[in-house]
Parts: structure tokens; sequence; C-alpha cells
């Protein structure tokens, strides 16, 4: 898993129907100071993260399509974790 | 997953059994700020997307997913269409242009 936070939100009418009910969030990888490490990537949020939250990203397929819920998903990355705001040091 | 925008169509007539009627889109992926990343790929669309338009797409294992229970060798696949995305407008990057018609990226000029 990695630390990541939250700058966006996609929509997206036409998509694969296993993703149909899905909200698709812009997650850029942080460090443990917050500071970005990477580039934002989509993501599936299976827990009702929001913007500018700090969260844990899964980036792998079998995990991300299992905390969708929906076997054989076409997902690689799902966020599954909402760090506590002294969460991480 | 990420972002990409369409720029152009391969067309391949001698191929895999499994990629037989698929349709080969090449991809330039984007960032949030909608610049290019990376250099452009070829990816097999699930979703009826076409050239200029900004969609998102999976690579490795899952490509394969959206055929299921077709076996189709990619290991990189277009799953949806973005009609909008939005940034967090107080983020650390440059803020986003304003969306652009997809009438204005004809322009785009794509493989064929």
């Amino acid at each position: 898993m990695r630390l990541a936070r939250i700058v966006g939100t996609v929509v997206a009418t036409r998509k694969n129907p296993k993703l149909e009910g899905a909200k698709l969030l812009l997650a850029r990888p942080v460090d443990q100071a917050g500071e970005p490490t990477g580039a934002a990537q989509l993501a599936i949020d299976a827990i009702g993260a929001g913007i500018g939250e700090l969260v844990l990203l899964v980036l792998e397929g079998r995990a991300a399509g299992s905390a969708l819920g929906r076997r054989a998903a076409p997902v690689d990355a799902a966020i599954v974790g909402i760090v506590d705001p002294s969460g991480a040091d | 997953m990420h972002l990409a925008q369409v720029i152009g169509t391969v067309v391949a007539t001698i191929k895999d059994p499994g990629l037989a009627g698929r349709t080969f889109l090449v991809l330039q992926p984007l960032s949030p700020e909608r610049e290019s990343v990376g250099v452009p790929l070829v990816a097999v669309d699930s979703v009826g997307a076409g050239r200029g338009e900004e969609v998102f797409f999976v690579r490795g294992r899952e490509a394969s997913f959206p055929f299921l229970p077709a076996a189709v060798p990619t290991d990189a696949s277009v799953i949806g269409i973005c009609d909008h995305w939005s940034l967090d407008a107080s983020g650390s990057r440059p803020p986003r242009r304003k969306p652009r018609r997809r009438s204005s990226r004809a322009t785009v000029k794509g493989q064929s």
C-alpha cells in the first residue's frame, strides 16, 4: 500500500459495467511528510474518501478488485483506508 | 488506472485470434493537469472510445478482464470515457485548464 493524497474527482458516464456506481478519484502518492512522490493516478474509492484527505492506496489488481467487492473488475488501484489526522509519522 | 487522450488508431490484419474484432487505440497518457506523460501506447478498446476523447485505461493482467470470458491477450485496455475531471483548487500543481470541446481536438494527428 502507498500513502496518497486525494487531489481530484473524475466523472465518466460511459465505462466498463463492472465499474458502474464506483467513485473514481485522482490520488497522488505522497511520502510520510505529505510531499508528492509521483504522478497522480486514478483509483476506485471503496470507503468514501474526499478531496484533500490522506489515504491508503493499493496498487495491485486483485486487492483493488476485492476492495470494490466485484470479481474480475478491471481495476488496478483502490483506496482502502483514510489515514487519521495523526496517523502517519 | 491512468488518464489518457486517444490520439490515433492501429489496424493490424494479422494478429492473435483473441484480438480479432478488437479496436486498437493509440493513447497518450495525461497528467490530471492535461500534460502529456510518457510515451504513447497501444490499448484495446472496451467502451467504444474514439480519437480525441479523454479516457482512462488499466494496465497489466486486469486489462484482459473487460473481455471475459474471452481471452484477449492485451496489457492495456480502455475502460472508461471521461466526461470531465476536477482538481482540488488548492493543489500544489498548476491550475487546470478549462476543458476543451471535443470538436477542437480534431487537429490531433494520429496513426492510421
